[in-house]
């Protein structure tokens, strides 16, 4: 086997982050190379670079024994690398096969040869065994198909390399077995696979060898075969499991928040109980609902049926901001989007935290009060006093992440809902966070962590909810949490 | 920084001045270069520039554009734009003209209680414009582009219809002896009304829980629900202060051509607009500060005084403005790069 791909000291540097610190990889042609490490290692900022997206600060990269040095994702496919990103890049408002050839348009005497598009995209679909109509509006498919299409659009052309970034997240078992079966083709053919996962059932699948990344850095590189399951997430961590997570003391007391029949766009029906001083966690895949049950529960989008008492008080569809005057938190999963104020420095997200819970007086709100409350926050929650006064958009994840923990932190709540809280940040931060929610829970907060970090949730909880197919499918106690357990209900029809 | 800007061969001290250009310009954006090279070209054009009479009389002249500006940022500020600043000047010329005239009759002898009225009318119509704006912004997702140029439109018409294009005339005296050409302790009354709006403002945008929201609402609409804000409130509020500024300003320009005009305000919104660019309020939303848009304001009328000293026609002056304009916008792109750490 030759190696098509090799990078030598790969390095890439952002404002106050490296996010890949000199990483050698090699790829072979038919082999499928695992990439392996948490949320902001640097798995995808390696192959950004490898695809094309984005630009080395430092190091080399060969292609086929030839340094190259692309400027765009257009370079990297005339070398014959193709690349799926988490995100998508398809044009919802045009229809799939005018995807798939977007930029390569077939033309005849001149123009776009739409009957000849759309037969070839059949063919593909075909030698893909996927179903989908080429001439459907990319709109109107599932996220499933969006993603199919997504694969389908890199592997028309010729393709040496292909690139798939959790390709698998929100698939179902028998798409991703379709997934696989192709993946074998490609392999059969001398393509060379970088495949993204940090799901470990894959791995075993059709991992030939494994490159563990850990903070940017490369751990090693090992032969799938030649390895444990143990072994890789203890590299992957960077120690052993149950010394991240902090024991954390359950004292429960009378509920504080009861749901019955909730329904809404997402959940088919949900009831449930959390209760101050232990933690409530939620598991379940991207789409079971899990995050839209406490979403419509916090206001941020309707109920279409369902009851939601807070304190013993009716808050069946309030509002969020009704629901954060009666002592609700909520902290979003996406931080860019929607947590932060990032051309704001975080000291300034931090006051805005604290002018939730601020009187003003004669109209004027007490600025010197507020400013020194935020300051307070920031130091409970380890920010740094170098990056208080960076722009929100210049801090690294975990940093980011602790900005908008601690904007939660600037009034005194009494239920903290946790929707993905360590998505993205690195170790030191996570055990900063869980410390922040061991402080919270054992000070007699009610505490609700949702994550699809499956060891996440099983190591904090005190409870734990399940969620498939936007219902709750099992709801274990501490001592029944397990992950052959909680698997068990993550399918449940 | 991955950037490299400066070579190696320049000495060191060329590349602190560089470094402190740069951090000048990420502070306040573009304004202190345009206001110094305008210094610069100007002085060198005309002898009669660079005068203590000039300058204050350039002061006195950028009034106008100074309370339409702040207005104007309170819409930039939240992420959307208002062009209809200029259609609620003329409207407040119209209809604060208008009343004083029909109140006159009624009170003849009540001269302030008609000119009081008749601002109320002014300001109140101008009210009404804004919370158009505002609800068509924030209930119905119009965008403020859209919104404000029908709206724009609208209340242009209006203004026409109502006066059949001929200026208002006989308005008491006093309301232009006292608001046109009037002077408190040597100071001219609109100086004075300025100098209190701009106070005002400060307080309400630095001190004042709805000015911060204002900011989170346009720095990131998101954020700024789950930080427990009413973010509906924040813009309709937004889009009306800046009616009612751009009210102020109307009613001190009617009081300077002693008669309501419907054409008055004609070029104000570009100017306004550019007026807050140039002084770094984003047109992304979210940032933006006071002072900055007193002087991006005071730039504006500077670069017209200028130019006309400096005998440009008012036609060559129109190119000008808009090319300004672009130009801080492509200044504004650089620098928002810049500061998000992706330059």
């Amino acid at each position: 086997m030759q190696t098509v791909i090799e990078t030598a000291a790969l390095t890439k540097r952002y404002p106050g982050v490296v996010a890949l610190d000199a990483v050698d990889f090699e790829l072979k042609s038919g082999e499928v190379h695992v990439l392996f490490g948490e949320n902001g290692a640097g798995k995808s900022t390696l192959i950004a670079m490898v695809a094309g997206a984005s630009q080395p600060s430092s190091g080399s990269l060969r292609v086929n024994g030839e340094d190259v040095n692309f400027q765009s994702v257009a370079d990297a496919r005339e070398k014959g690398i193709s690349a799926v990103f988490q995100e998508f890049s398809l044009v919802p408002t045009m229809s799939v096969a005018e995807n798939i050839f977007l930029g390569d348009e077939p033309k005849r005497r001149g123009f776009t040869d739409k009957s000849g598009m759309i037969h070839r995209a059949r063919e593909l679909f075909e030698q893909l065994d996927f179903h989908i109509d080429p001439k459907a509006l990319v709109s109107t498919l599932s996220r499933a198909e969006q993603q199919m299409v997504e694969i389908a659009k890199a592997f028309h052309g010729q393709l040496s390399i292909l690139i798939l970034d959790e390709p698998t997240a929100s698939l179902t078992d028998r798409e991703v077995d379709h997934l696989f079966k192709v993946v074998e083709q490609m392999k059969a053919r001398g393509v060379g696979v970088i495949y993204i996962s940090h799901r470990m059932q894959e791995l075993k699948r059709i991992a030939d060898r494994v490159t563990v990344l850990r903070d940017g850095r490369k751990i090693a590189t090992v032969a799938m075969a030649e390895t444990s399951e143990a072994k890789l997430v203890e590299m992957m961590v960077g120690r052993a499991i149950d010394e991240i997570y902090p024991a954390i003391e359950a004292r429960p007391g009378a509920p504080i928040l009861e749901v019955e029949g909730l329904k809404t766009s997402g959940v088919k029906e949900a009831a449930l109980t959390v209760r101050p001083g232990e933690i409530l966690g939620v598991a379940g895949l991207v789409g079971s609902g899990k995050s839209r049950c406490f979403r419509a529960i916090f206001g941020l989008q309707s109920m279409t049926a369902g009851q939601v008492r807070l304190k013993d008080r009716g808050v069946t569809g309030a509002s969020c901001r009704h629901m954060m005057g009666q002592g609700v938190y909520y902290l979003p999963p996406d931080r860019k989007t929607e947590g932060l104020q990032l051309a704001f420095t975080s000291r300034a997200n931090l006051i805005q935290g604290v002018m939730v819970g601020a009187s003003s007086r004669l109209g004027l709100l007490p600025w010197k009060d507020m400013r020194a409350k935020a300051e307070a926050v920031a130091e409970s929650v380890e920010l740094p006093p170098a990056y208080r006064d960076r722009l929100a958009a210049q801090l690294s994840g975990g940093n980011q992440q602790k900005t908008l923990f601690g904007r939660g932190l600037g009034k005194d709540y009494d239920l903290y809902i946790f929707d993905e809280p360590t998505v993205g940040v690195d170790m030191g931060a996570r055990a900063a966070i869980y410390g922040l929610i061991k402080r919270l829970t054992e000070s007699g907060k009610a505490v609700v962590v949702i994550s699809s970090d499956l060891p996440e949730v099983m190591n904090l909880s005190h409870r734990l909810l399940v969620f498939s197919h936007g219902r709750i499918s099992a709801e274990l106690p501490r001592e029944e949490i397990s992950e052959a357990a909680v698997l068990a209900h993550f399918f449940e029809e | 920084m991955t950037d490299n800007a400066t070579t190696p061969q320049e000495t060191a001290g060329s590349r602190t001045a560089l470094q402190a250009l740069r951090a000048v310009f990420m502070k306040l954006g573009v304004l202190p270069f345009f206001l110094a090279g305008a210094l610069v070209i100007f002085t060198v054009l005309s002898d009669r520039f660079l005068t203590f009479d000039n300058m204050t009389n350039v002061f006195r002249q950028s009034v106008y554009l100074t309370l339409v500006s702040m207005g104007q940022m309170l819409a930039l500020i939240t992420g959307g734009f208002d062009l209809s600043v200029g259609a609620v000047v003329a409207l407040t010329s119209v209809i604060s003209a208008l009343a004083m005239v029909a109140l006159a009759g009624i009170f003849p002898d009540a001269v302030w209680l008609v000119i009081i009225l008749g601002c109320l009318a002014g300001l109140g119509a101008s009210l009404v414009v804004g919370l158009v704006n505002g609800a068509g912004v924030a209930f119905f997702g119009v965008s403020p582009f859209i919104m404000t140029l029908g709206v724009s439109s609208v209340v242009a018409g209006i203004s026409l219809f109502l006066t059949g294009g001929v200026p208002v005339s006989g308005m008491p005296y006093a309301f232009a002896d006292a608001f046109g050409f009037g002077r408190i302790w040597d100071i001219p009354v609109p100086v004075i009304v300025a100098l209190v709006a701009i106070l005002a403002m400060w307080i309400f945008m630095e001190r004042m829980r709805t000015g911060a929201h204002i900011y989170a609402v346009g720095g990131n609409i998101k954020a700024a629900v789950l930080s427990a804000i009413d973010t509906k409130r924040t813009l309709i509020i937004a889009y009306a202060l800046c009616a009612l500024a751009a009210s102020v300003a109307g009613l001190l320009l009617t009081a300077r051509v002693e008669s309501g005009e419907a054409n008055l305000g004609g070029t104000i919104a570009l100017e306004s607009i550019a007026a807050c660019v140039i002084a770094g309020v984003s047109l992304r939303g979210g940032i933006g500060r006071v002072i900055n848009v007193v002087l991006g304001a005071y730039f504006i009328t500077l670069a017209q005084n200028g130019m006309n000293l400096a005998q440009i026609s008012s036609y060559m002056q129109m190119v000008l403005l808009g090319g300004l304009l672009i130009l801080a916008v492509i200044f504004d792109q650089v620098r928002y790069r810049m500061m998000m750490g992706r330059a």
